[in-house]
């Protein structure tokens, strides 16, 4: 008996061990990259290092304000192209699509989130690039470009967890507002999509998370200029591009003020996920 | 003036069919125009030779063996931890801070760009730990990156087994160690399945967490401690440095044929589980 008791305690306690690894693993990310990065921005100053609008490192000049507009703005681009589409979708798979299409259009959609990053970078680089190119004038490589490959990027992130928070409705309230003689459109619009709300913001923020940490398909069409951008046809870089351009050759001091580039963009990431998930909760 | 509600039906539905069917042309348009370029590139001599020429000629077998070996490490690490962490969350305590603080750790690292995972094991394990660019860094920090996925489809398939199962196997006088290794083990294996192959295919196609890892070596690896070079990083290198298109297209392809296996494969577990469970 007592030998028995002590093995139903040993996977107990060593299944808390386990249950740590999520934790440990955020806590040790979090702690290594702020031990490599603070140092430089404190040196630097956390001011100089925000705002400041030069980055060059072989004269010590660390200012990452183009990377943070150029963020924010691919990141806008990426959700105004994106998410009407995704919520089109998402509507579509919840009420419109036949349960056969449906079937169909599911893993076609995970599929989406399953191809390589850097195989979108590459297919932007060869179709959008030129066409923004011959079509719209710049360069090619732009922020438009990066907008576009991103907004597709985002796509599954957006379609999947908004289409679950409209299936999660209860049926009750479809089924009232088509007896008061709604339309099934006018049902979506005003009881669907209001009562789903916070769900569908969650997909939005997350979806933005994506956009504000994908990295290697940026690279590829962003042009990645170090300059405040003027205008979306304007190559910029991000601060994930900034990390995975430099990361390859930098050293000392230079690698530091990648990894502050890092605390930044962790930061900004652990917003978005607190949000999304305290969006997600209130429901 | 307000839009008649049968005209404003049509106009949505139109709308809302097309944006559908844009996804689909669109994710269709770019896995075949990869491949149509790709797969008359994929050679046996591509699959069997390692590289050379930094990439122009020969094939990618030390690639395919980099990309096989750095997944392989990171599932056999993240899997117990995985499950783990999903039976501790669903059978051995009750809803209180503590699962909360897990649950809300697992969803902040799925949340974590890949190339913050990337700076980290270049800190951690390369420098820090001393295991320098290998394929044991780049598995270990590709773990970390799939653990919460592990974690979420584990917990999911654990808790749709039905309660039944339990209370028969403890009114029979089973343990919780054998309830989990006899009834909820074999259960929600399919399940568990899933989340490990959805698992297998971000290491597969992960590149920036990956090319500061493990390196970008073109040798073949001999042991998990040398470099290597996955075929995303491979992919990215070529096309990025415009070595050789037409060897990019074939890696790229192969890759895409890789992950297609990979979600078919997840899809028939998913189904096959869903089939089960009603």
């Amino acid at each position: 008996m007592k030998l028995k008791k002590f093995g139903e305690r040993i996977p107990q306690s060593l299944f808390f061990l386990i249950a740590l690894s999520a934790l440990s693993a955020l806590a040790l990310i979090t702690i290594f990259i702020f031990i490599e990065g603070v140092p430089l921005i404190a040196k630097v100053g956390f001011f100089n290092f925000i705002f400041g609008m030069k980055w060059a490192p072989s004269l010590g000049q660390y200012g990452i304000f183009p990377m943070i507009v150029g963020t924010v703005l691919v990141t806008v681009g990426a959700v105004i192209i994106g998410v009407p589409i995704a919520l089109c979708c998402s509507i579509f798979l919840a009420e419109f699509a036949p349960r056969q299409l449906s079937m169909l259009v599911r893993p076609a959609i995970q599929l989406l989130a399953g191809i390589p990053s850097v195989v979108y970078g590459f297919w932007g680089l060869i179709f959008i690039v030129p066409a923004i190119r011959n079509y719209l004038g710049g360069p090619g490589l732009s922020i438009l470009a990066g907008s576009i490959i991103l907004a597709i990027m985002i796509l599954p992130t957006v379609i999947s967890i908004s289409e679950v928070s409209i299936l999660a409705l209860p049926p009750l309230l479809k089924e009232g507002a088509f007896a008061l003689g709604a339309t099934h459109w006018q049902t979506i619009r005003s009881v669907l999509l209001p009562a789903a709300k916070s769900g569908i913001l969650a997909s939005i923020i997350l979806g933005i998370g994506r956009a504000v940490g994908e990295t290697m398909a940026v690279i590829m069409v962003l042009g990645n200029a170090v300059a405040l951008p003027s205008s979306i046809l304007d190559p910029a870089r991000t601060l994930t591009t900034n990390i995975g351009i430099e990361m390859g050759y930098a050293s000392g001091e230079h690698q530091q003020a990648l990894f502050a580039t890092g605390i930044v963009l962790l930061v900004i990431i652990m917003i978005l996920n607190a949000s999304a998930q305290y969006a997600i909760r209130r429901k | 003036m307000r839009l008649n509600p049968r005209i404003s039906q049509k106009i949505a539905k139109t709308v809302i069919w097309f944006a559908a069917i844009v996804v689909l042309v669109l994710l269709f348009s770019i896995i075949i125009y990869i491949l149509s370029k790709g797969i008359p590139n994929i050679t046996w001599q591509f699959l069997t030779e390692i590289p050379s020429d930094m990439g122009r000629s020969g094939g990618i077998l030390s690639c395919i063996v980099g990309t096989l070996s750095v997944t392989l490490v990171a599932t056999v690490v993240a899997t117990p931890l995985g499950v783990g962490t999903a039976f501790y969350l669903t059978e051995y305590t009750h809803e209180s801070i503590v699962t909360k603080i897990i649950r809300f750790s697992a969803e902040s690292l799925a949340g974590i760009p890949s190339i913050v995972y990337g700076l980290f094991g270049f800190i951690f394990f390369v420098i820090y730990l001393k295991l320098g660019w290998s394929i044991l860094s780049g598995g270990l920090t590709l773990a970390m990156m799939i653990l919460p996925t592990i974690i979420r489809t584990s917990e999911e398939a654990i808790h749709t087994v039905h309660p039944m199962y339990r209370e028969v196997s403890f009114s029979l006088g089973g343990t919780k160690w054998q309830t989990m290794i006899k009834i909820l083990i074999p259960s929600a294996l399919p399940g568990i399945a899933t989340g490990i192959i959805l698992g297998i295919g971000r290491c597969v196609a992960e590149t920036a967490a990956v090319i500061l890892t493990a390196g970008s070596a073109l040798q073949m690896p001999v042991s998990i401690f040398s470099p290597a070079r996955t075929m995303a990083v491979h992919f990215y290198i070529l096309a990025r440095e415009s070595i050789s298109l037409e060897k990019a297209f074939a890696t790229a392809a192969l890759l895409i044929i890789l992950i297609l296996i990979i979600n078919i494969g997840a899809n028939i577990l998913v189904n096959r589980f869903v089939a089960k469970s009603h």
